[in-house]
């Protein structure tokens, strides 16, 4: 090969690394996100070092902040977990944000009827189950039309989000309104809200339970290595007998469940009522939080709780120096670009023009 | 009657700034990229719009021209949508990682960006920052004489625009041509649509792919910055353009991702969400009406999937990243 036909830099994938290394290149991708931080920080004429201060102290140096910052984490670490699966099978649900949105309205439709009259517990069960089944119904009709049709799961679940938003909208301003022109929905009953545990509605609890139950559905079951096998190679799996388009269908039933799960935590544990900004953004963020765990459960722990560090901890920091809180999301956007480059550098090895032979092979 | 008029031209404003979100969707698309950051393009070209006019008035002071601040304000927003799809264009194309992560990435990103830019110039300016009242009128001046405009029922319709919906069509019709008639423009589609056969073909894959994506998140940021320049009235306002990059990329799918069908597509899409301020249906909640430009688009995407034709298709590559030696 002729010396300057060679491209400048030429890329090998890598069969294996040091795990050692591997973890030195995320964490150094983390470290130089935090310092790219620095930009927006300076900007506004502050002491970057003192505002990351600021943002770990008002996170998580007293009890009452931690609590607030684990209600962050929760719906984040519930969501990412409802759609590692749908990721692991390459289906690639964004609609997280519509699902818990309709898993809260069931839950509210229950909480604001049944209140007086069914038991706590029962009315929490009844809650919880009607959330995970809207959620799942919710995630059902995309997965639908995908299995039968092969239509575009990511353009369908991102409008099934609007619609759902839409509809609490609707529900807000119309049948569920409390006092008439308010907009809005009243506060749950005493009987309808999530008990608390160490200061946080149970839902954490829950949330943990889940982080080991999605473990072993994803990595010990015959259901788990079904998806799999269709995120490898569907033609594989259709080869092997499995029902692809059921299998598509039921996945995506569990995601919306979970996600719905999340929606009845969020109006039970936190809000206590229904409004249609109910999910956030979480269903967004908790992708980015999925993704970047490599779908491990007990990894998306450490990530939701980072990124509701950064989010609880920038609300300190705007009363505390004026810094917008926006910042979170600017520090939030380069840590996931950070951390979504390192894989590359994990996976592939760079070449540059000139090496000897000898020393590509080695 | 003049109801309708004065729906038909408030739908218009509105689907201008759709219009530049979708065609600059459109053209990221066609190379096989499918950009979720569109949101965030949008944040981001409304504050970097505003911020380019804003201390271009500062530094003028009286002096300062219409025309000038316009173009300022293009650029800047351009600038701004342009660097951010760099990223995402970077990330996707060079470092190879899946594009719907970095696209919401990229959303969360840039409506930080943009709240941030916005946020900080109200802090540093002591309160308020809009433009004077002679800027703000250029914005959204009719560009036609009176005698066009004054036409009965067409000469609203037609000539009562500002010129930012001129500048649209332009772009569509151009965008029309270059997909369709240019050889630039077929290699683009061709890049879209199958990737290794581009390659074989001897079109570099990863030039088209940065350029249309780049030119792209630079036009969808314009339809930001026309949000609050005209929209708006020239003041920072997120909550207005929540979602309106998203109703973009839904648009886009309304449009079977041809530039011609953006011009009505947008305006129909706009009519819907404004709809609710000016014609009240009995029966029918006004909240409602918000969830039809989704519902709609729902509707063509099923409808194109269960038939099958052949060029009514997403780019048949879209959103899946290229890699030449896993063939």
């Amino acid at each position: 090969m002729r010396e300057e036909r060679t491209p400048f830099i030429r890329l090998a994938k890598r069969g294996s690394m040091d795990p050692r290394k591997i973890w030195l290149i995320r964490v150094s991708s983390i470290v130089i996100a935090l310092i790219l931080g620095f930009i927006p920080i300076l900007l506004t004429g502050n002491n970057p070092i003192a505002a990351y201060g600021v943002i770990i102290d008002g996170s998580l140096s007293r009890p009452v902040y931690i609590r607030q910052t684990v209600k962050i984490a929760v719906p984040l670490l519930g969501c990412a977990l409802a759609i590692a699966p749908c990721f692991k099978m390459r289906f690639w649900n964004i609609g997280g944000e519509g699902q818990i949105t309709m898993g809260a309205v069931a839950a509210t439709f229950f909480a604001l009827n049944f209140a007086g009259t069914v038991p706590h517990v029962l009315l929490l069960i009844i809650m919880f189950l009607a959330a995970a089944i809207a959620g799942g119904i919710w995630a059902f009709i995309p997965a639908f039309f995908k299995a039968k049709w092969n239509t575009n799961e990511t353009l369908f679940t991102l409008m099934m989000n609007y619609i759902a938003i839409g509809i609490v909208a609707w529900l807000q301003g119309g049948p569920w309104e409390g006092r008439k022109g308010s907009q809005l929905i009243p506060m749950f009953d005493d009987a309808a809200r999530l008990p608390n545990v160490l200061g946080v509605h149970c839902g954490w609890i829950l949330v943990l339970v889940l982080v080991v139950l999605m473990y072993f559905y994803m990595n010990k079951t015959k259901q788990g290595y079904e998806i799999a096998v269709i995120g490898d190679s569907a033609n594989t799996a259709r080869y092997a007998g499995m029902n692809v388009g059921w299998i598509i269908m039921r996945t995506m039933f569990i995601s919306g469940a979970i996600c719905g799960i999340v929606g009845f935590m969020t109006v039970s544990g936190a809000n206590y009522t229904l409004y249609s900004g109910v999910a956030n953004g979480v269903g967004f963020t908790s992708i980015t939080v999925a993704w970047l765990s490599q779908l491990n459960s007990f990894a998306m722990i450490f990530i939701s709780m980072m990124l509701a560090v950064l989010e609880k901890g920038a609300n300190t920091l705007q009363t505390r120096m004026s810094v917008p809180a926006s910042i979170s999301d600017i520090i939030t956007g380069i840590l996931l670009f950070a951390m979504l480059s390192c894989e590359f550098f994990i996976n592939y090895r760079m070449i540059l023009r000139g090496k000897t032979k000898k020393e590509v092979e080695k | 009657m003049s109801m309708i008029i004065s729906l038909i031209v408030a739908a218009v404003t509105f689907g201008t700034v759709l219009m530049f979100g979708t065609l600059g969707e459109i053209l990221t698309e066609k190379s096989g990229n499918l950009n979720l950051g569109v949101e965030g393009i949008m944040y981001m070209g409304g504050a970097f719009g505003l911020a380019g006019a804003f201390y271009y008035e500062k530094a003028a002071g009286a002096a300062a021209s219409g025309p000038v601040a316009i173009i300022l304000a293009i650029l800047c927003a351009f600038a701004a949508g342009a660097l951010a799809s760099a990223i995402y264009s970077f990330l996707t194309i060079s470092l190879r990682t899946n594009q719907n992560v970095t696209g919401l990435a990229l959303s969360i990103f840039g409506t930080g960006v943009g709240q941030f830019v916005g946020e900080f110039m109200r802090l540093s300016e002591g309160g308020y920052v809009a433009l004077g009242n002679n800027l703000k009128d250029a914005f959204s001046a009719r560009i036609w004489p009176d005698a066009l405009v004054n036409i009965p029922v067409v000469g609203n319709i037609l000539f009562s625009h500002t010129v930012f919906f001129y500048l649209a069509v332009v772009l569509a019709v151009a965008m029309h041509f270059f997909l369709g008639r240019t050889r630039w423009g077929l290699y683009l589609r061709a890049v879209g649509e199958s990737p290794s056969t581009a390659d074989a073909a001897g079109i570099s894959i990863t030039r088209y792919k940065y350029l249309a994506t780049i030119a792209g998140g630079g036009i969808s940021a314009i339809g930001g910055m026309v949000y609050i320049m005209t929209t708006a009235g020239c003041v920072w306002n997120h909550e207005g353009l929540s979602g309106v990059g998203w109703l973009a990329v839904a648009l886009v799918i309304f449009c079977m991702w041809r530039p011609l069908n953006a011009i009505w597509g947008s305006v129909i899409f706009g009519a819907m969400m404004i709809m609710y301020l000016r014609v009240s249906i009995p029966f029918i909640p006004t909240e409602i009406y918000k969830i039809l430009p989704y519902v709609v688009t729902v509707i063509v995407l099923i409808i194109t999937s269960m038939r099958n034709s052949r060029d009514k298709q997403p780019p048949a590559s879209l959103g899946l990243n290229y890699f030449r030696e896993e063939r």
